[in-house]
């Protein structure tokens, strides 16, 4: 072989082995150069919930709120929260697909910090998820949205969807592990977040349903969530809401993260 | 002096199937060990156990004597793993996987930039640094892939059927890619299907079936376990096949047809009565187009050993 050859493979003394939180950040650094790489896949993402805007406000605006105006400063929010929850199944599409090609392999027989491919693949889906929310409230402030909370209650409410959707990420992981092939995650996700999100105060105030689904609405951490936020946004939280959205966000990470990085840990 | 890779009794066991059952396997330091078998004969499960993501069922295994459980993070301190699929981020460009993986040992940003061009040079991918993995040749991948396991120089490298699927150019290529590996003083433990590879790159051959391991030795004691070699003798006039037969059945013994009309093997054990019986030959007027004095192949070996040919069943499984 050539000299470079050579050469290359002597490297020299190899570097100390970084520590947790570096070797995350790198992972993280991977899921950024991804959008950068396929940035459809955060178009993909964006353009259902923007339909979503139009359709509602346009259709169905003046019906259900006087007027088309009045309706997105409704809608908007909710869709916001919609937009990010269908993100979340991302989490675990781009698991799967790691475990697919060998990279999770290849990863693990790394001397990192072995929870690093999981924590890194979750701090670059939240920096997914807050792009994904500033290209929806941006299509949203072009169509007339006027947030009365200002800058900062936009800003905490996606806070606090971002707390809610990382907590939301760890099902997905688990699925992610679980099933044979990215499109299965999707088909899975769907069958679970359409009600989820449209069983929900996102799209209409849920006073006008019959008294069973209004329960059903009540106890879902979505509709909370939506609320919250356009409490937020809006400059007028019930901190009750908050309250519940943290709450869900740390039962559900309570009972999914330390069941996914046992998966994780246990071999396929 | 310790050696690269030792395994006692090793096994591992999935659902029902006894994936590897009772592998006791030695490598030295230094050496190119290659281990041989069909498709699901347990290769890949070794690997993975030696690379510490499989934890074993039984037995043990240690990698330059510290154990792949008990001493996990030192035995990955010390190896390099190129998996079955070339893993390497098909969304990302060339230049951006081997910064990862530089990265991710410990590398400086800069370090790592500047190590992953010296090592793009080296594979013959400088031109690919900035395009993207998934428009790569199935040769570029590989040799990216085997790259990214070079970042950091390790010990021990495993590389998982470095060739499947590659054309026989790509395929060279990664050959001399692993002698050049090997010749820095890298311990290499390759599984292949394929009997030329194993023979071509492999000081010492394992050759596993059903999780077990049938044979071992190097690629010259496996084929003469089989009992030396055999002369190949083409006749001119293949009428006179007869009296060729029993000439060389004289001179020799253990005289049998091939497949071909005017084709005779005879079976050799002592090299040092071939030239006495190829003269017989020509004394009685014989004529022979060619005589060739060779050695079984890897093929004749397995199908020795398993009463299969190892390639065959590869397939067969593939399907």
């Amino acid at each position: 072989m050539n000299q470079a050859f050579e050469r290359a493979l002597s490297s020299g003394p190899a570097p100390a082995a970084p520590g947790g939180w570096s070797a995350a950040v790198t992972l993280a650094w991977r899921a950024m150069l991804k959008i950068k790489h396929v940035p459809f896949q955060l178009f993909d993402v964006t353009v259902f919930p923007i339909m979503m805007t139009l359709m509602f406000t346009y259709l169905f605006g003046g019906a259900l709120a006087g007027s088309t105006g009045a309706y997105l400063q409704y809608l908007l929010p909710g869709i916001v929260v919609q937009t990010m929850v269908f993100l979340t199944v991302y989490t675990g599409v781009g698991i799967n697909t790691d475990i697919d090609k060998g990279l999770f392999d290849r990863f693990r027989s790394l001397p990192i910090w072995q929870p690093a491919p999981i924590v890194g693949a979750l701090l670059g889906d939240l920096a997914r998820y807050a792009l994904a929310a500033l290209v929806v409230l941006t299509v949203g402030f072009i169509l007339g949205f006027r947030p009365e909370g200002g800058i900062v209650g936009v800003v905490l409410a996606v806070a606090l969807m971002l707390v809610f959707a990382s907590a939301m990420s760890w099902p997905w992981i688990i699925v992610g592990m679980l099933v044979r092939s990215p499109e299965s995650v999707m088909t899975t996700s769907f069958l679970f977040l359409f009600p989820l999100t449209f069983v929900s105060n996102i799209f209409v105030n849920p006073d006008t349903m019959p008294g069973w689904m209004q329960t059903v609405v009540s106890v879902n951490p979505v509709s909370h969530l939506a609320s919250a936020s356009r409490g937020l946004m809006h400059g007028n939280v019930d901190a009750g809401d908050v309250i519940w959205v943290l709450l869900a966000s740390l039962v559900v990470t309570a009972v999914f993260a330390p069941l996914a990085m046992r998966m994780y840990y246990r071999e396929r | 002096m310790t050696l690269a890779i030792e395994t006692i009794d090793l096994r591992k066991t999935f659902a029902k199937t006894h994936a590897v059952d009772g592998i006791s396997l030695q490598v030295a330091r230094g050496a190119v060990y290659g281990l041989l078998g069909p498709n699901g004969a347990g290769k890949t499960t070794t690997i993975r156990m030696l690379a510490t993501l499989l934890r074993p069922d039984g037995g043990k295994a240690l990698v330059f004597g510290q154990d792949v459980v008990a001493k996990a993070a030192q035995v990955r301190n010390r190896i390099s793993l190129t998996g079955q699929f070339a893993s390497v981020d098909e969304d990302l460009t060339g230049m951006e996987n081997l910064v990862l993986i530089a990265r991710l040992l410990g590398f400086s940003w800069r370090d790592a930039r500047q190590r992953a061009t010296t090592l793009l040079e080296a594979f013959d991918l400088a031109g690919a640094a900035v395009r993207q993995v998934r428009h790569f040749s199935g040769g570029m991948r590989r040799r990216l892939d085997i790259a990214a396991s070079l970042v950091r120089a390790a010990d021990l490298l495993f590389l998982d059927e470095p060739t499947t699927g590659l054309d026989p150019r790509s395929r060279n290529q990664v050959w001399d890619i692993v002698r050049a590996i090997a010749g820095q003083g890298t311990t290499v433990l390759l599984t292949t299907q394929y009997l030329e590879e194993a023979d071509r790159l492999a000081d010492r051959l394992g050759v596993i079936d059903h999780g077990r391991l049938i044979a071992e030795g190097t690629s010259r004691e496996l084929k003469q376990s089989l009992g030396g070699r055999t002369l190949h003798v083409r006749l001119a006039d293949p009428s006179r096949a007869e009296e060729a037969r029993s000439l060389l059945q004289a001179a020799l013994g253990g005289v049998h047809a091939g497949h071909e009309p005017g084709l005779l093997l005879a079976k050799v054990n002592d090299d040092e009565r071939v030239p006495a019986a190829l003269s017989a030959l020509a004394g009685s007027g014989l004529a022979f187009t060619e005589f060739a004095l060779a050695q079984p192949s890897l093929d004749e070996v397995f199908f020795a050993l398993t009463g299969r040919s190892a390639e065959a069943k590869g397939e067969e499984e593939a399907a």
